[in-house]
This record gives structure tokens, C-alpha cells and sequence, in this order.
């Protein structure tokens, strides 16, 4: 399957089942949208198509190297993981990385929460330091023979109960010397209860950290504010500012993480705020809610978001030209050292090798599911009861998706997200349309800023 | 080649070859 388009004032070819990226001229780009829907045209019926446009010693040129990447299997290439990806998901399931929600509860009220301001539909808690041991101890025990590990200290807001979150750590890189283990841990938080003593801590054993932030500060206080209503724009920037200097000095990950809406489609002014702000590791992405809430994407909206993903990827190869470049999630693709195919047909492992912990030690497919009691999978000292639920979720991948299987993109998001499926369609081998039509033009994009940057 | 520049360097074909090892991060995303 091939997928060409032009953007930006560059002919794109994409291989999609090779992954091969190829940056063309107008004959190749015309010849190959000419061959692609039967590669059997001979040569001469090539050539008289195009006679009076491309001179026949150009379009013989133009099919020589055509050929000589399909020969190399970089162009026309077929599907052909199909088998080897199904069997490679009824191998015995490992589980890999915990999100653990810590606290129940937040000390914000954002308008758009899918945990309904941190109680995910229940009611306010805080996960017990023994109830975290025994996920870690879970974890460490369901793991097979797969050394990285992986727990997200989750929320509501994880801070309102930092001292679990200090000592699991702790427990954690005990168990790594007992078991020959390497976690990772990561954070996610809203920056209200940040401190010195927080960020010293987080800089010595978080690998990553999620500060949320949706941009601008009436756009960010208008869906953030606090339980009185006030915005906390003012009280969490100076601190993130700080916190990510020290991490970029630190060699450290972080990410600004924002949430753009029906209120904010020139969303781009965000992430450019927030590189004016001096955050280099951004992600803004658009809101997932039911059709009906005022801030909720709706079809009308696509043509305004493309436009700004165009005018965001366009200010983006200029600022990186000039040395101030920064990275936006949503336009990473790497060409060179990209996952395999295996971890790109199969999905984000939700269900599977991905678990949610609740506070109380409940196990759900995911964070999105929590609450979700239909989606009950076990719990922390138990284990795993609803063997039923898991092998859905296993055979939840892009060849289980008939949307998909036309979908260009479909190596870089993987089938998409099990739970907006299950949202908008009762049933998690679906898709969530919008978000398919918005990750197809973010990969476009992200090819189009390689193909710039390699000029 | 002339007319054609390709980006990348490793193919999906390849990573089935060598891919699989589950050691990676996991990404919602």
C-alpha cells in the first residue's frame, strides 16, 4: 500500500508496509500515482501517458529508480506480519507496567476529567503504602522474564499523597536488586502541591514527569481551575519553569502536557506559548468527550485543526533551523530506530501488559477504564480473574480494527485507543473516527517536518 | 538516486526479523 500527498511544498511517498519515507520530484510523484492501482502497466503505457508532460527518457529515468525500490522492498511492498504478529500475541502474557492510582482525589476541577475530578465516578481515597507494595510486588511477579518495568504514579493529583509515592519508590528499587529489575518510574501532576523538596526528589528518581498545562493563561485557567474556581495558571508556571530547567540541566525527561478543546482550535498559540515559556518537550492534544459537551471536537472543527497542525509543523522546522527547536509528541515518528513491528501492530498492551491499580488495589485494563466495573479485571493480591476480559483485550489489535485496515497510519498509532472505542461504540475494536482523522494528518505532518529537516 | 530521497533506514520488514523482545516502554499514546 502506498500513501502520497503534498504538503508544505514537498511530494511525499509513503511505503506503509515497509515504513519506507521517500521524498520525490513531480515525475516520480505523478508516475507512481499513475502505477500504483495496477503495478503491471508496461513501461510504454507509462511513457504515452504522460508524452507532452515528461519526455520518455525522463519517465524511463523516473522508472528505473521506481523499480529499484520495489525490487529493494522499500515501494509496493506488501503486508506480511499478519501471521507472525497473531502468533506473537498468543504467546503467554507478561504484564509490564503498572499505573498506579495513588489518590483518588484532586485538588483541581477541570472541566473536561474523565475521572471526574480525581474520584473516577466513586468516592474520594488514597492508595495505602501496603496496597502499593503489593502492586509492585504483583508487577514484579507477572513479569516473566522482562527486565524494564514501568509504574506511572497516577491520579487525581499523585502529590496529594507523596509520602506513598516516596516510599514505593523506595520499595521499588529494592525489589530491583532482589529481582534484576530496572524501573521506571514516572509522574503526572497538576503542580499545585510542587515543591523544592518534590522536584529533589523526582530529579533523582523520576524518569519522566507529566506537568499538566493547557497553554495560554485564560485558556489554561478557563478548563483548570480549582475546587473555588479560581485558575491556578499563576501558582503552577513558575514552578514548572523551574522544574524543567533542572531536568533539561539533569539530562532528564519531562513533558508541559496540555489538553486542547472546542474553546482553544488555534491550539498551536499554546504549544508556541509554551515554547516562548521555555519548555522544550511538549504535547498538546485534542480532547476526547461525549459529543455532546460544549467543549467537545466536533467534525466541523477538523479543517481549523488541520490548518493549525500546518502552521505548528511549519514554525516548528523554522525554530529548529534557527537553533531553538523544540519536541512536540504528537510529530515524533523515528525513521531510523522506530519500534518493531510487533510493538506497532499490537497496541499500547492495555488489558494486557498495561494494568491500572485503583486505590484499593482493584485491577482495570487502564487508567481510561477505571470505575468502569464491567471492566473489573481482579485485584493486586488475587490477581487476574477475568481471564475472559484479558484475551479480548489481547486480540485487540490493528488486525482486529476493520477501519484499519486501509488506514496509511496504521504502523504509527496502532489501532488507537481501546477505551474512546469503547466510549463511542460500546465495543473496544472499534475506532473513534476523529481521532483516527487527526493522528492521519499528525503523521503527515511529522514525515513532512523529516522530510524539511533532511533538506 | 535522481528523482527519489529516501528518510529512513530501517524497514518494518527488518524489525520482524530482529523485533519482539517486549523491553520497550509502553505508550498510551
Amino acid at each position: 500500500m502506498v500513501h502520497q500527498y503534498r504538503n508544505n511544498g514537498y511530494n511525499i511517498v509513503l511505503d506503509v508496509d515497509s515504513g519506507s519515507v521517500h521524498v520525490v520530484d513531480d515525475l516520480v510523484y505523478d508516475v507512481i500515482a499513475f502505477l500504483k492501482d495496477d503495478l503491471s502497466k508496461a513501461d510504454d503505457a507509462v511513457t504515452a501517458r504522460f508524452a507532452g508532460r515528461y519526455s520518455p527518457e525522463e519517465v524511463s529515468e523516473a522508472l528505473e529508480e521506481i523499480r529499484a525500490l520495489e525490487k529493494n522492498h522499500q515501494l509496493f511492498s506488501r503486508d506480511i506480519y499478519r501471521d507472525a504478529v497473531l502468533d506473537f500475541r498468543n504467546h503467554p502474557t507478561v504484564v509490564k507496567a503498572l499505573c498506579l492510582h495513588v489518590a483518588h482525589d484532586c485538588n483541581l476541577a477541570c472541566r473536561y476529567c474523565f475521572a471526574q475530578e480525581g474520584e473516577y465516578h466513586g468516592v474520594r481515597a488514597l492508595m495505602s503504602y501496603e496496597t502499593g507494595k503489593a502492586a509492585l510486588d504483583y508487577l514484579v511477579s507477572h513479569s516473566g522474564n522482562r527486565r524494564n518495568l514501568e509504574v506511572d504514579f497516577f491520579g487525581g493529583e499523585p502529590l496529594m499523597n507523596f509520602e506513598v509515592v516516596r516510599k514505593l519508590t523506595a520499595y521499588g528499587r529494592e525489589l530491583e536488586k532482589m529481582h534484576d529489575k530496572h524501573f521506571r518510574f514516572t509522574l503526572t501532576t497538576n503542580g499545585v502541591l510542587l515543591d523544592e523538596n518534590i522536584m529533589d526528589f523526582c530529579n533523582r528518581e523520576m524518569d519522566n514527569v507529566v506537568l499538566s498545562l493547557d497553554g495560554r493563561k485564560e485558556i489554561h485557567d478557563k478548563m483548570r481551575p480549582s475546587r473555588n474556581g479560581k485558575g491556578s495558571y499563576d501558582l503552577i508556571v513558575p514552578k514548572f519553569q523551574k522544574f524543567a530547567k533542572q531536568r533539561k540541566e539533569l539530562g532528564k525527561q519531562y513533558y508541559v502536557r496540555g489538553t486542547f478543546t472546542h474553546y482553544n482550535l488555534d491550539f498551536a498559540r499554546d504549544v508556541l506559548h509554551f515554547a516562548d515559556l521555555g519548555f522544550d518537550q511538549i504535547s498538546i492534544e485534542p480532547v476526547v468527550a461525549p459529543a455532546d459537551a460544549p467543549y467537545a471536537i466536533r467534525p466541523e472543527d477538523l479543517g481549523t485543526i488541520k490548518e493549525q497542525y500546518d502552521l505548528l509543523a511549519q514554525e516548528m522546522i523554522r525554530r529548529e533551523k534557527e537553533g531553538r527547536g523544540f519536541t512536540f509528541f504528537h510529530f515524533m515518528i523515528d525513521l531510523t530506530g522506530g519500534p518493531c513491528v510487533y510493538k506497532r501492530l499490537s497496541g499500547c498492551g492495555s488489558g494486557t501488559e498495561y494494568l491500572a491499580v485503583t486505590p484499593w488495589g482493584d485491577l482495570y485494563p487502564c487508567h481510561q477504564f477505571v470505575g468502569n466495573e464491567e471492566f473489573l479485571l481482579g485485584n493486586v493480591t488475587e490477581g487476574v480473574k477475568r481471564s475472559d476480559l484479558v484475551s479480548i483485550f489481547k486480540s485487540c489489535n490493528v488486525y482486529a480494527r476493520k477501519e484499519c485496515r486501509d488506514c496509511f497510519a496504521r504502523y504509527y498509532c496502532s489501532g488507537g485507543c481501546a477505551a474512546n472505542s469503547w466510549n463511542f461504540h460500546q465495543r473496544i475494536d472499534s475506532v473513534y473516527e476523529i481521532g483516527c482523522e487527526l493522528e492521519r494528518k499528525r503523521v503527515e505532518s511529522a514525515l513532512m517536518i523529516k522530510a524539511a529537516l533532511a533538506d | 538516486m535522481k528523482h527519489i530521497k529516501t528518510l529512513n533506514t530501517r524497514s518494518l520488514q527488518e524489525s520482524m526479523k530482529k523485533g519482539g523482545c517486549g523491553e520497550c516502554q509502553t505508550s498510551c499514546q
